[in-house]
C-alpha cells in the first residue's frame, strides 16, 4: 500500500498545469458564449430598428383600407388583412377540434399498441415535414382533386394539416398534466370514460389546450410558402366573399412587396411586416399570460 | 434506505449495541486524544446560506490528520451542506453565501486569492452515488490527473490509483471497458481511485455507501481503513453501525428551533458512542429521535 | 308523505350492473369518433406520399431518370427544355451549408454558456430573446437579407450580386440558431448533475467540466440537433425565394444568383401553370426529393440519440 502511493507522489509537484491559463480559458469561453447570444440579440435589434424606419412612415390609415395597387403611395393591406383573417378562422375551426380529438384519443383511449406507436411516430414526422411540402400535398388534394380551386378553404385546409401536430403536442401535454386522482375520483362515482373526460379532464387542460392553439395560430399567420404553392394570389384588388373566392394574406402581400424592384415597394414591405408583427407580438402575449394564469391556479 | 436501521424494536436494541461496542472496542486505536495540536482541515466558526435559508450555524470543528470523521446527524441536518464546504462545492450553486472559514494546512479556502478548483484539487469527493463519468476506466482515473496538468507516467498513475482502491485486480484485464458498465460497488470504489489520483490530501465521502449492498459496503470500509493511512478521512454516514466500524473521530451535528446545522459534540467514536456528553446525542444514537 | 319519498330513490333500480345499451353505444360512438381523428395524421402522410408520387411517375414518363441525375442543366420553363437537378440541389447544399456554419458553433456556443456559464439572470434574459428569434416568420428573415444582409456585404466583397447565396444563407443561419440552442440545451440539460460534480470535485474548470465532460456525454443530442437544422435549412423556402435569386446555376460560388429546390417550387407557383402539364409536374419530382431527404434526416437524428444515448440508472 505505502508504495503504492508513493508513485502517486503527495507533493502537487507533478501536476504542472498552469492555474492561469486554465482560468483564462473559461473566461475565454464566456467571452465567445456571449458574443454568439450577442449575435442574436443584435441581429434581432436591427431586424426590428430598420423595419421600424423604413416602415413606419407608411403606416397610416390608408395603408390599412387600401387594396394593393400598381402605385406604392395607393398600395395597402386591406385584401391582405381580411384574407389572412378569413383563413386563420377556418383554419383553427378546422385545426383545433381534429388536433384536441386526436389528443384525447391518445392520451384517454388508446392501449399500448404497435398501431398507437405508429400514429405518434408519424405526428412526430410531420412535424418535421417542410412546409412547402404540405402545399404541395394542398394543390393535389384540395385545389385540383377536391375542386376547391386555389381559395380560401383550400388554403386553410393545407395551413390546418400544417398545424395539426403543433396542436396534437400542446394538447397531450395539457392533457397529461391532469391529476389522475381527478379522473379516479370522476371513475369511482360511477362516470363513465366520456363523462370523465367531458366533465374533469377537458375543463382542467383547457388553458393549456388554449395556449396551444394560438401558438399554433401565431406559426399559421407567418406561413407563406405552402399558400404560394396552393397558388394564393399576390395581386388580389377585392375581398374574399366566399369560402371558395381567391385570396391573400399578409406575408404574402410582403412577399409580393418585397419582390419588387423599386425601394418604394420594400417601404411598403416594412410597414407589413410591422403589422404582422403586432399581430404575432400580441398573440404571444395572450398566450404567455394564460400560460401564466395557468401556473398560479394550479 | 438505512436511515438509523439498528434500532426498530427493544429485543434489537441490546444486540446491536453490543456489536457497536465490540466493534468500538475493537477496531479502534485507543492512543487517540481529542485534542489534536496538528488537523489537517480546521472548520472555524462556519456558517452557509441558501439564499435567505441558513443551512450551517458557526460550527467549529478540527478534523484530525490521517484518521477518520465519521460526520452523523439526522437527515436535513447540514452534513452534506457542511462537508461540501469545506472543498467549495457549494458555490456552484447560485445564492450561496458563507461566513467564518475553513483551514486546509493551515491556508483559508475562502480567501480571496485562493481559487475553488484548486482547493477541490486537493481535497478529493465522493458522492452518495457512484458517478462515473460515461467513458472507459483508464479515462475516468485520468481526467482529473490530464486537467490538473500531470505530467509522469500515466499507466503507473492508473494502476496505483486502481490498486489504492483495491479495483486493480477486478478490472485490470480490460481498463478500455466503460465505467458505467460496472457494478455499483465497483462504480464507487471506480470514483474513489479518480479521486486519488489527483493526490488530494483531505477525502470527503457523503453516504460513499448508501447505493451500495452490504458486500459492496464491506469493501468500500476496509478500504476507507486502509487510505486511512495516507489521507484524511471525513464521511457523512446514516449508518450508525458503519460510523462505529470505520471512524476514530465522530461529529454529531442537528437541527433544531433555534439553529440549523449546529455542531452538537464531537469528539473520539469510543467515548461519543458509549459516553455522549449531549442528552441528544445520546438520543440520537439511540433511536430515540432523528 | 314526504318523507317516504328518499332522493336516493329516483336512480334506476339496482339488480342489474349492466350499463343501459344506450349509453354503452353512445360510449362506443365516440371511441370510434376519436379514433377516426386520431387516423387523420396518418391520411396525411399517406396523401403527401400519393400526390408526390403520383405526379412524379407521370413527370418520369416525359424525362428519363437518367436525364434527372446526371445532367447539370435544369431548364424545364424555356424553350429548349433541359432537366437536370443537380443545380438544384448544389444550390440547396450551399445555402443549407453556409447556414449551418453559422447556426451550430452559435447554437452551440449559446447553448454550452447558457446551461453551463449563465447565471440564472443572463438565462432568463436571453430565453426569451431566442424565442422571439424563432417566431419571426421566415418572410420576415427575406426581407432582411435581401435589403439590409444583401447591400453590407456588396460593401465589402467585390463581385457580390444583389441575389446571392451567401446573405440568405447567413440569415438562415441566425433563423436556424434558437433552434440549435434549444435542442442542445436539452441534450446538454440531460447530462445528470452528479457529473458536473463529480468533475468539478476532482479540480476540474467550468471550461473543463463543460467542454471535456458535459459536451461529451451530450454528443448524440447534439449531434441530432445538427442534422435536424440540416433538414430546417433544406426546406427552409422564403429566404431564398426572396434573397438568393430563381437562376439554376451549377456553382458553388456564394456571390451569385442561385436557385434551391424550394425556391423553384415557388417559382413555378408563382406562374399560372396548368394541371398536368410538365412544368406542373417538375415541382412534384423536386417536392418527393425534398420530402425524401428531409424524412431521411429527421429518422435518422431521433434514431441516433437513441442508439448513443448515454443510459444513466
Ligand atoms: N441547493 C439547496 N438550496 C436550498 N436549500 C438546500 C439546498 N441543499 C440543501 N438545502 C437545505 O439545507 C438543509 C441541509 O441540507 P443537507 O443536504 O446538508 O442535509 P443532510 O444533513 O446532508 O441531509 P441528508 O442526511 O438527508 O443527506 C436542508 O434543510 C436542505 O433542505
Ligand atoms: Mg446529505
Amino acid at each position: 500500500m505505502a508504495e503504492d502511493t508513493g508513485t502517486l507522489g503527495r507533493s502537487a509537484a507533478v501536476f504542472k498545469a498552469s492555474m492561469q491559463w486554465r482560468r483564462l480559458k473559461s473566461h475565454f469561453f464566456v467571452v465567445l458564449g456571449l458574443l454568439s447570444v450577442l449575435l442574436g440579440v443584435v441581429a434581432l435589434l436591427v431586424l426590428l430598428v430598420d423595419v421600424i424606419v423604413q416602415g413606419s412612415g407608411w403606416l397610416d390609415w390608408q395603408f390599412f383600407t387600401s387594396f394593393d395597387s400598381r402605385f406604392p403611395a395607393r398600395a395597402g393591406i386591406k385584401a391582405a388583412l381580411f384574407g389572412t383573417l378569413y383563413m386563420m378562422v377556418f383554419t383553427m375551426l378546422l385545426a383545433v377540434p381534429i388536433g384536441v380529438m386526436t389528443a384525447i384519443y391518445l392520451e384517454e383511449y388508446a392501449g399500448d399498441n404497435w398501431f398507437t406507436q405508429f400514429i405518434q411516430v408519424n405526428i412526430a414526422n410531420l412535424a418535421g415535414v417542410p412546409s412547402i411540402v404540405y402545399g404541395l400535398l394542398g394543390l393535389q388534394v384540395f385545389v385540383r382533386i377536391m375542386e376547391m380551386g386555389r381559395s380560401v378553404l383550400a388554403g386553410s385546409c393545407t395551413m390546418a394539416l400544417l398545424i395539426l401536430p403543433i396542436i396534437i403536442v400542446a394538447s397531450r401535454e395539457a392533457i397529461r398534466a391532469v391529476p389522475p386522482s381527478m379522473r379516479e375520483a370522476s371513475f369511482a362515482l360511477g362516470a363513465s370514460k366520456w363523462e370523465t373526460v367531458r366533465h374533469h379532464v377537458l375543463p382542467y387542460a383547457l388553458p393549456g389546450m388554449l395556449t396551444g392553439a394560438i401558438l399554433a395560430a401565431a406559426r399559421a399567420i407567418g406561413e407563406t410558402a405552402p399558400l404560394i404553392t396552393i397558388g394564393a394570389l399576390t395581386f388580389v384588388p377585392f375581398l374574399p366573399e366566399h369560402p371558395l373566392d381567391r385570396f391573400t394574406v399578409l406575408p404574402i402581400q410582403i412577399f409580393n412587396w418585397v419582390s419588387r424592384a423599386q425601394s418604394e415597394f420594400h417601404h411598403l414591405a416594412a410597414a407589413g411586416i410591422i403589422v404582422l408583427l403586432v399581430v404575432l407580438i400580441i398573440l404571444n402575449s395572450v398566450a404567455i399570460y394564460l400560460r401564466q394564469r395557468l401556473r398560479t391556479r394550479y | 434506505m438505512l436511515k438509523v436501521p439498528f434500532i426498530s424494536s427493544q429485543e434489537e436494541e441490546s444486540t446491536v449495541d453490543a456489536v457497536i461496542r465490540e466493534a468500538v472496542a475493537t477496531e479502534l486505536p485507543t492512543d487517540v486524544s481529542v485534542e489534536m495540536p496538528n488537523p489537517a482541515v480546521e472548520v472555524n466558526n462556519f456558517s452557509l446560506w441558501y439564499g435567505d435559508f441558513q443551512a450551517v450555524t458557526e460550527v467549529s470543528i478540527k478534523f484530525p490528520r490521517k484518521k477518520i470523521t465519521a460526520v452523523i446527524g439526522p437527515s436535513g441536518c447540514g452534513k452534506s451542506t457542511l462537508l461540501r464546504g469545506i472543498n467549495r462545492m457549494n458555490e456552484l450553486i447560485g445564492g450561496v453565501r458563507t461566513q467564518g472559514n475553513v483551514l486546509l494546512e493551515g491556508t483559508n479556502v475562502y480567501a480571496d486569492a485562493v481559487d475553488p478548483v484548486e482547493v477541490r484539487r486537493r481535497v478529493g469527493m465522493v458522492f452518495q452515488k457512484p458517478n462515473p463519468f460515461p467513458r472507459s476506466i483508464r479515462d475516468n482515473i485520468l481526467f482529473g490527473a490530464r486537467v490538473n496538468g500531470y505530467q509522469a507516467n500515466e499507466d503507473e498513475l492508473v494502476e496505483a490509483a486502481l490498486r489504492s482502491a483495491a479495483l486493480w485486480d477486478e478490472v485490470n484485464h480490460d481498463l478500455k471497458q466503460s465505467g458505467l458498465a460496472l457494478s455499483g460497488g465497483q462504480q464507487q470504489r471506480l470514483c474513489i481511485a479518480r479521486a486519488i489520483a489527483v493526490s488530494p490530501e483531505v477525502l470527503l465521502m457523503d453516504e460513499p455507501c448508501s447505493a451500495l449492498d452490504p458486500v459492496a459496503t464491506l469493501k468500500i470500509e476496509d478500504l476507507m481503513r486502509e487510505l486511512a493511512k495516507d489521507y484524511t478521512i471525513i464521511i457523512v454516514t446514516h449508518n450508525m453501525q458503519q460510523a462505529a466500524r470505520v471512524s476514530d473521530f465522530t461529529a454529531f451535528m442537528l437541527s433544531d428551533d433555534t439553529a440549523r446545522g449546529k455542531l452538537i459534540e464531537f469528539g473520539p467514536t469510543t467515548d461519543l458512542f458509549t459516553n455522549p456528553s449531549d442528552e441528544r446525542t445520546e438520543a440520537y444514537i439511540t433511536g430515540r429521535f432523528g | 308523505m314526504a318523507e317516504d319519498v328518499s332522493p336516493f330513490s329516483h336512480y334506476p333500480p339496482r339488480n342489474d350492473m349492466s350499463s343501459r345499451a344506450s349509453r354503452r353505444f353512445k360510449e362506443e360512438a365516440i371511441r370510434y369518433v376519436l379514433l377516426a381523428t386520431a387516423t387523420l395524421s396518418i391520411v396525411t402522410t399517406l396523401g403527401i406520399l400519393l400526390s408526390l408520387t403520383g405526379e412524379t411517375l407521370f413527370f418520369f414518363r416525359e424525362v428519363s431518370l437518367v436525364e434527372f441525375l446526371t445532367e447539370t442543366e435544369w431548364t424545364p420553363l424555356f424553350a429548349i427544355k433541359k432537366f437536370g437537378i443537380w443545380p438544384l440541389v448544389t444550390a440547396t447544399a450551399l445555402v443549407a451549408f453556409i447556414a449551418l456554419a453559422v447556426a451550430i458553433p452559435t447554437g452551440l456556443l449559446i447553448a454550452i454558456y447558457l446551461s453551463e456559464f449563465a447565471s440564472t439572470r443572463v438565462r432568463d434574459v436571453v430565453k426569451p430573446v431566442l424565442e422571439v428569434l424563432a417566431g419571426v416568420p421566415t418572410v420576415v428573415y427575406g426581407y432582411f437579407a435581401l435589403t439590409l444582409v444583401t447591400p453590407i456585404l456588396q460593401e465589402f466583397i467585390p463581385g457580390m450580386r444583389i441575389f446571392n447565396a451567401l446573405s440568405a444563407g447567413i440569415v438562415m443561419g441566425i433563423m436556424i440558431i434558437p433552434m440549435v440552442a434549444s435542442l442542445s440545451e436539452d441534450a446538454i440539460g440531460a447530462v445528470p448533475q452528479a457529473l458536473r460534480e463529480g468533475a468539478y470535485g476532482l479540480g476540474a474548470t467550468r471550461f473543463e467540466v463543460a467542454l471535456q465532460v458535459v459536451v461529451p456525454a451530450a454528443l448524440s443530442g447534439i449531434v441530432a440537433s445538427a442534422v435536424l437544422a440540416l433538414s430546417r435549412a433544406v426546406g427552409e423556402t422564403m429566404i431564398v425565394s426572396i434573397a438568393a435569386g430563381q437562376n439554376p446555376t451549377f456553382t458553388l460560388d456564394p456571390r451569385v444568383p442561385i436557385e434551391t429546390m424550394t425556391a423553384y417550387i415557388v417559382q413555378v407557383s408563382l406562374g399560372d401553370t396548368p394541371f398536368a402539364s410538365l412544368e406542373y409536374r417538375t415541382i412534384f419530382a423536386v417536392g418527393i426529393m425534398l420530402f425524401f431527404l428531409t424524412f431521411a434526416m429527421n429518422i435518422f437524428a431521433h434514431w441516433f440519440v437513441r442508439r448513443f444515448r448515454e443510459e444513466y440508472d
